[in-house]
């Protein structure tokens, strides 16, 4: 059975995204990318130099093997993420944007109010529109509504490694979903990606965890297989989960015996 | 209330002060806790806590790479002009030295701006001494407007302003001011800033909240070691940081406490820091302010400069001049001080890729909206 991630009008044998920041080397980034498996990669315009095209990370991500998924950081507001994506268009790549607006540098949070303002322009401008944001349903539904391809909340602060942290609102986002939901940020070892797969996501997006790891490629690779697993276990259907085994002692075995 | 208001050097130097006191295992839970408030920060600061550097280390380490990656941030400092009318005892450009004096005419700046994306760098600093007549607010605002054109980061670092002033540069293009605050002990200050509008200490104090009112997005604050006790000057540092961060919150914040170098004033610090004072303050202020890029300049040795990379350092200018036009016409001005890193900016990149680190030259886009195109559909339709 082939199970395709269909996003934007494209289908994905990956469910793993990866991004590109915090790598020690492009090196050390492009090898990651392989051993992940993955098929989609997030690069920020910021870090991309269209005028030296040597020092460019994009050098490092064969366009053929990778959907480069441009992303919006740095905007702080609807108005410059619009910018980025625009730029981003006009430079060649592909017409598909994630969007992240993040008018806070500290504990880079989202904001919803100027996220959903850039995508209803960005969607009208004809991107496939990614956006990132707080697991928030409400918001999730509205993104839906004004026609973003997939939406991506938050696990946890971003970069923190936290693992679901926000489960119990994504796992609403999930069930209300009529586009793929992505879980970006703060997953921080595979079996938090696993979790999150097992809890019906789509898909994962993953950077600080493979990047900032002793040996970014044998963590890519765990991600992969982590991904792959939980996927196939959600679509297993799970054994029922119950409170509790027969208790050793029934609290009211009384009432049936014979004395 | 402004962070002049509320700072108190006494409150300050009494933390210091009972912090000589600290034990290891103060200092253990004052790393554990990420020291919130100014007691425990003080320990990190403490003789205690140099006894147990290691431990600050490995935890500066990682919080730097949890957050920043392996990365370095690289930039140039570009020094517009000279011309001074302060008299500051430390300073190379001080009025009144007998030094050659210029000021960059525009396309003197550009000559430079290009010589230095030449080497790749995309994010530069405009550095000025203070003369109102030759670096007035419309001179500053063209030469960011200009050097924008050719780079996608430009930051300032020059006189005190007031907010209309930095809205001026904000819509020029401006990316970040870096203004430091030299020593926050106002009778030091005070001893070292004897004449010209460096003189206001509280007016210098409220600069960086003025800039990120009129909508700097990232903002540079800072302590010039070697004038006042280091560990005063790295805990008032941690405080005016903090309350940048909670009342300047959509601006990104980073530190710096550069030592004093020789200059042509030929100054000596009353208070010398050692490298390993210098160390604590990088591992100290990393565990306090995780999320604060912390930048570093070339005064320091290469050598050093190496080492301090893996303990907290996020940003690091290479290959620099300090003189007006010393990337294309070098020696025609005096410098403002002595570098100790002449290393070139290629130089640089190859040892941080052989240290395990990415150099990282462009990490800005320029949205300014005069750049970036109109929406396909439109320019279709010829609108």
């Amino acid at each position: 059975m082939t199970d395709l991630l269909a996003l934007g009008g494209r289908t994905f044998s990956s469910r793993l995204i990866i991004g590109t920041g915090k790598f020690s080397s492009p090196e050390v980034m492009a090898d990651a990318l392989a051993a992940s498996g993955t098929e989609m990669v997030t690069v920020a315009l910021r870090r991309v130099d269209l005028d030296a095209p040597v020092n460019s990370i994009t050098d490092f991500i064969d366009p053929s093997k990778y959907l480069i998924l441009p992303n919006t950081s740095g905007a702080a507001d609807a108005q410059e993420a619009i910018r980025l994506a625009r730029l981003a268009r006009a430079a060649g790549l592909p017409p598909w944007i994630k969007v992240e607006v993040i008018p806070d540098p500290r504990y880079l949070m989202p904001d919803p109010v100027e996220t959903l303002k850039a995508c209803e322009v960005l969607v009208r401008e004809g991107f496939v529109v990614l956006p990132y944001i707080h697991a928030d349903p409400v918001l999730a539904k509205r993104l839906e509504e004004i026609g973003t391809a997939a939406v991506m909340p938050l696990a946890a602060p971003i970069g923190s490694g936290r693992g679901l942290k926000m489960e119990a609102a994504i796992a609403i986002i999930i069930e209300q979903a009529t586009v793929p939901v992505v879980v970006d940020a703060g997953l921080g070892v595979p079996s938090h990606a696993a979790a999150a797969m097992e809890m019906g996501a789509d898909a994962v997006l993953v950077n600080t965890a493979i990047a900032t790891a002793a040996h970014p490629a044998r963590m890519a690779h765990a991600f992969k297989l982590a991904v792959e697993a939980g996927r196939a276990g959600r679509l297993a259907g799970r054994a029922p989960e119950l409170p509790i085994a027969s208790a050793s002692s029934p609290l009211t075995g009384f009432l049936h015996s014979v004395e | 209330m402004s962070f002049a208001e509320k700072f108190s050097p006494e409150v300050t130097r009494n933390a210091v002060e009972r912090a000589q006191r600290a034990t290891e295992d103060d200092v253990r839970s004052a790393i554990a806790s990420g020291a919130p408030d100014l007691v425990t920060a003080a320990a990190l600061l403490s003789p205690a806590a140099s006894t147990i550097i290691e431990e600050l280390g490995w935890t500066a380490h990682r919080l730097t790479v949890e957050r920043f990656g392996k990365t370095i941030a690289l930039y140039a400092p570009l020094y517009l002009s000279n011309d001074c009318v302060c008299t500051c005892t430390y300073c190379g450009f001080s009025m009144g030295l007998d030094i050659k004096r210029r000021t960059l005419r525009i396309d003197e700046v550009m000559r430079e701006a290009r010589a230095l994306t030449g080497h790749g760098f995309r994010n530069i600093l405009l550095v000025s001494s203070e003369h109102p007549k030759y670096v007035n607010e419309g001179y500053l605002a063209q030469c960011v407007s200009e050097v924008k054109r050719a780079t996608s980061y430009v930051a300032l670092e020059v006189a005190a302003a007031e907010t209309a002033e930095y809205g001026a540069y904000v819509d020029a293009g401006c990316d970040g001011i870096v203004l430091y605050q030299e020593t926050y002990d106002p009778h030091v200050y005070a001893q070292h800033h004897l004449g010209g509008p460096k003189k206001k200490y509280a007016w210098r104090m409220g600069a960086l909240e003025r800039a990120a009112r009129a909508g700097v997005r990232h903002l540079g604050a800072g302590a010039l070691l070697g004038l006042a006790d280091w560990r005063f000057e790295g805990l008032a540092l941690l405080q005016h940081a903090r309350y940048l961060q909670k009342h300047a919150w959509r601006s990104q914040l980073n530190v710096s406490f550069p030592r004093i170098n020789p200059a042509a004033s030929g100054f000596r610090p009353q208070h010398p820091v050692s490298d390993a004072a210098l160390v604590q303050l990088v591992c100290a202020l990393r565990i306090a302010l995780p999320t604060a890029g912390i930048v570093l300049s070339t005064r320091e040795t290469a050598t050093l400069r190496d080492r301090l990379v893996k303990l907290g350092i996020t940003h690091m200018s290479a290959g620099s001049s300090t003189e007006p036009g010393g990337y294309s016409e070098p020696g025609s001005a005096g410098e403002q001080f002595h570098l100790e890193d002449t290393r070139t900016p290629e130089q640089v990149a190859r040892r941080l890729i052989e240290l395990g680190y990415d150099p990282v030259f462009k990490d800005w886009e320029n949205v300014a909206p005069h750049t970036v195109p109109a929406p396909i559909a439109t320019r279709v339709a010829g609108i």
